[in-house]
């Protein structure tokens, strides 16, 4: 069955090429939100080659892609109204940016995938459109020298590719900027929230489980409230790290991760104390504060990944001081828990 | 907005001025606004916004611009730790993970 993004096909010089549409079904809106929240994130891809959109000629222009289904589906959204060619490369179903990164987006798979089409015999000029963020794995000189084709480089966002055109294929300093407004950041936060995986259910189990401890053996009752309790401050702990520090990442005080997810982790546990959520005791309520501390910084300097500002020669700085503090201060903080259960009563 | 700044002072971004002919596909191709063509020639001028992409140098046809690039994110400088390798992310066939 042919995809429902094709509507018929376009014969050339060099063979039929599917034509595809520039609006997108339910199905592919649909299928957008999945991808979002990380269901079956595996395998939303397009076959590579060559597209046509509207009724391409030879001089019309070449706007190169990767078969990200997701990306494929804002670049072909954005051609709406033009006729052009649409180059998709073979990136295994992986963003522009990421795959620029691995090498997968880049002079190699470009050089040989105009090849492949006979990209040369569709159209008669020889310039192709790369979006700026596969210039991480695209050398333009490289392409040119070995194709002839000269690449040029698009907008970062496939949205502002109508107005790049409009201008002669000239882009503001705004279009060749990546920003990360926060818009950008909550469409991160789904799959950010299914990063501790299966762990979301083994942790909050096995504190359940050693709640029940305490000075005269063990007590199914306090399993369950105290075992509530710690799954509720691992929660709070969670969300802090992953939902609150990238929402209000330019707000927050310090420029390491580690720091401000420590501050936010503490400020969290600053809250729950209020509601006597981390205890009674003192041993207890400062193994809250190290295990939170500890767990929420992590989180958020594992957020660095996600970011479209952080060096890798700065995270690798950051992580050798902040790395092993965390896993102390988690560690200590589960010690000093055990310990404190058999303070109390 | 470029209010987003990481640490000071670690990129290891190098520019050779004397191979740079000022062709300005630095600036193109970088995200950040890290350089800008001055009297024809390409100087740094935001070296702290730089993420180590590695774009500028690959683009560079004089080779004027060195930068040890790679991924700036934690989870897969610990994969490379624990596999022994460059960091790298491990997102497998995945979409907007790294
Ligand atoms: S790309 Fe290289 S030659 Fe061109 S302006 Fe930049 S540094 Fe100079
Ligand atoms: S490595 Fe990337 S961010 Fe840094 S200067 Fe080069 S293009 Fe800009």
């Amino acid at each position: 069955m042919l995809a429902d993004y094709i509507t018929g096909s376009l014969t050339t010089t060099a063979g039929t090429v599917p034509r595809i549409s520039t609006s997108w079904s339910i199905q592919d809106i649909l299928n957008t939100i999945r991808v979002r929240w990380a269901i079956g994130r595996m395998n939303y891809k397009v076959e590579p080659g060559l597209y046509a959109v509207g009724n391409p000629h030879t001089n019309s222009d070449v706007f190169v892609t990767c078969n990200f289904k997701l990306t494929f589906d804002h670049v072909r959204k954005a051609l709406a109204g033009m006729d052009a060619w649409m180059l998709v490369l073979d990136t295994k179903g992986i963003n522009v940016w990421c795959a620029a990164g691995k090498g997968t987006f880049g002079t190699k798979e470009l050089i040989s995938r105009i090849g492949k089409v006979e990209l040369g015999k569709c159209i008669s000029h020889r310039r192709v459109i790369v979006p700026q963020l596969g210039a991480t794995g695209v050398s333009a000189h490289e392409v040119k020298e070995q194709t002839g084709f000269r690449v040029v480089y698009g907008p970062v966002r496939a949205s502002d590719i109508g107005e790049f055109m409009k201008h002669g294929m000239k882009a503001t300093q705004e279009m060749r900027t990546v920003q990360f407004p926060l818009w950008e950041r909550l469409k991160l936060i789904p799959v950010e929230l299914s990063y501790g995986k299966y762990y979301l259910f083994l942790i909050p189990a096995l504190f359940i489980l050693l709640s029940g401890m305490n000075r005269r053996g063990y007590s199914p009752d306090l399993a369950v409230t105290d075992g509530l309790r710690a799954t509720l401050n691992l929660f709070v702990a969670y969300i802090a790290g992953l939902v609150i520090t990238p929402m209000f990442l330019p707000w927050i005080p310090f420029r390491r991760f580690a720091l401000k997810g420590l501050l936010v982790g503490w400020v969290a546990a600053l809250l729950l104390s209020r509601f006597h959520l981390t205890g009674v005791n003192l041993v207890e309520i400062v193994s809250w504060f190290l295990m939170i501390g500890g767990l929420t910084s992590f989180l958020a300097m594992n957020f660095t990944g996600s970011t479209t500002f952080t060096s890798l020669s700065g995270v690798q700085k950051e992580m050798k001081t902040a790395l092993p503090l965390q896993i102390g201060m988690a560690a200590l903080g589960v010690v000093l828990w055990i310990v404190s259960k058999f303070f109390a009563l | 907005m470029n209010g987003f700044v990481y640490l000071s002072n670690v990129v290891t971004l190098e520019l050779d001025s004397a191979k740079c002919k000022g062709c300005m596909m630095c600036t193109i191709v970088c995200p950040h606004e890290v350089f800008s063509i001055v009297h024809k020639k390409s100087v740094i001028v935001n070296r702290d916004l730089c993420m180590e992409c590695g774009a500028c140098a690959r683009n560079c046809p004089e080779g004027a611009v060195k930068v040890k690039s790679g991924v700036g994110c934690a989870a897969g400088i610990i994969n490379g730790l624990l596999r022994g390798t460059e960091p790298t992310c491990d997102c497998g066939e995945g979409g907007s993970c790294c």
